[in-house]
């Protein structure tokens, strides 16, 4: 997650005018599945050995279950992140920052079209207990849904053990910029990132630094390739420098982004190595936009009123440019936050 | 020897990519460019904004030869994108009395900077290099290079986006 974000002023948009949810419940293991279930306001969780189903007043949505954990991994590492975070072409939350909407078929064009579309308001710390609950429970011994499909073990079959470890890993955020003192360590081979595989012919030699006496906190430099090509994990953007609200969050991505990541404000991506396809589609209705294919060195800005979803063939190196500004959020309520970064 | 080959791209040899529209939508609002073009086909050591976020801005250098020395009222990045690039870097003696501590974006210094000489760094591709708030820093390069600044758009920020982004 690439949040530095909080409301400003205090005061949450909330253009549906939902009320807050108050109702959560995390149920016992079932006798057959072993699995927990859970409940948010009206949504109902449940997952069996193969998919998983979220129950609401408007119908029962189902998902493959290793798409929906890789999904739920962002939202929770992320923070339920900018925007809305579409966990497939129906169910998702959007973010206001304090608050957040869960969506059944909202922003899906035909469900809301015939009024199949359900969505709840809850508080995000507490809708987020639940998430993290849910991650919890579902991920089995020997799968990490922060990783690339060809690095972990399947997600399917009856409860068998937890990889809380992999789940609950802490997000990079550096306060300056990685490997000053104090703040967020480089990452090596000591502690506990190696090179991986699809990296191993990556440069991993330090830069020089020739600092005079009194400057060595200054005059700082360090390996943002190297420190990139030791990621264990993928489509997980985490911050490495800071100018004020600017914040360089790159990351390394692998096989599909899980998530089609729909914008509330410009983000932009700058593809540091080899390449990744985005399919764009409209953020309201799902439909298909536009393909943006980036190689190393381009640079592209996602527009705040769409959807995106990224395919990495090899493991990539990008950069995601997020603007962190508290003032954001108001921006984008009262219409003041331009869909497109730049007019020329 | 590994089954995997890292595909980087230099100011020298770059490939772009592109966009391809599906329904009602505009190549222009992707703002999409590639930063060693930029670079390849800018003069030295010129600072050309290749994405923008309200104020804030990520340039594309050419670094090549010396530059002027630069500095701004808060930190910077640098960086290396292919080639070796150094950067030196001064303590100002009074850096409120060279850029208003106000201002945004780096701002040229005319001349040489008076203060104190902290060090400097020398990068390779991928090396990252903090422009500390307070410093002057100039960039020298033997051969023409890519840098990637994160900062705000200021006024030693270029802005070329019809010259150089897909339309």
């Amino acid at each position: 997650m690439a949040m530095k974000e909080t409301a400003e002023n205090g005061e949450i948009s909330n253009p549906r005018g939902l009320p807050l949810e108050a109702h959560f419940v995390t149920n016992p293991a079932d006798n057959v599945t072993g699995y927990k279930s859970f409940e948010a306001g009206k949504f109902k969780f449940r997952r069996d050995e193969y998919f998983a189903y979220i129950e609401t007043p408007k119908g029962t949505h189902t998902m493959s279950v290793d798409v929906f954990l890789r999904a739920l991994m962002r939202d929770v590492a992320w923070g339920f992140f900018y925007g809305t975070v579409n966990f497939d072409q129906v169910f998702g939350t959007t973010n206001y920052y304090g608050e957040v909407d869960m969506f059944y078929g909202a922003l899906n064009e035909a469900y809301a079209a015939e009024g199949q579309d359900y969505v709840e308001r809850f508080k995000s710390d507490e809708l987020m207990d639940i998430f993290k609950g849910m991650i919890s429970d579902w991920t089995i011994e020997g799968f990490d849904p922060f990783a690339a499909p060809r690095e972990t073990g399947t997600p399917w079959g009856t409860k068998n053990g937890d990889n809380d470890d992999a789940v609950s890993r802490q997000r990079v955020t550096a306060r300056r910029m990685v490997g000053l003192p104090g703040d967020t360590p480089v990452r090596t081979d000591e502690n506990g990132y190696p090179v991986n595989v699809m990296f191993d012919d990556v440069d991993q030699d330090q830069p020089e630094v020739h600092a005079e006496p009194g400057y060595e906190h200054e005059v700082q430099a360090f390996n943002l390739f190297g420190y990139l090509s030791r990621s264990d994990v993928t489509w997980n953007p985490s911050v490495c420098s800071v100018v004020k609200d600017s914040l360089f969050c790159p990351t390394s991505e692998e096989y599909i982004l899980p998530v089609e990541h729909g914008n509330d404000r410009c983000e932009w991506f700058i593809q540091l190595s080899d390449q990744i396809t985005w399919n764009i589609k409209d953020g309201e209705t799902g439909r298909p936009k536009a393909v943006v294919h980036m190689k190393a060195g381009d640079v592209a800005c996602m527009p705040a009123n769409i959807r995106h979803q990224g395919f990495s063939p090899k493991r990539s190196m990008l950069l995601v440019w997020e603007n962190g500004s508290p003032k954001i959020p108001e921006l984008i309520r009262d219409g003041k936050a331009p869909n497109v970064a730049v007019n020329f | 020897m590994s089954q995997y080959t890292t595909d980087f791209a230099q100011i020298d040899e770059y490939d772009s990519g592109g966009i391809t529209v599906i329904s009602q939508d505009n190549p222009k609002n992707y703002v999409f460019s590639n930063m060693y073009e930029v670079a390849a086909k800018s003069g030295a050591n010129e600072r050309v904004a290749v994405a923008k976020n309200f104020e804030y801005a990520i340039e594309s250098m050419r670094a090549e030869g010396t530059s002027p020395w630069y500095t701004a009222a808060h930190d910077e990045f640098a960086v290396a994108m292919d080639y070796p690039v150094t950067v030196e870097f001064v303590k100002l003696d009074d850096p409120d009395a060279v850029v208003d501590p106000e201002s945004e974006g780096a701002h040229l210094i005319d001349g040489d900077p008076v203060g104190e000489k902290m060090g400097y760094v020398k990068l390779s591709r991928g090396h990252m290099a903090m422009l500390p708030v307070g410093s002057a820093y100039r960039f020298v390069a033997n051969k023409a290079a890519t840098v990637m600044i994160q900062t705000i758009d200021g006024p030693v920020t270029q802005h070329k986006w019809a010259q150089f982004c897909k339309q």
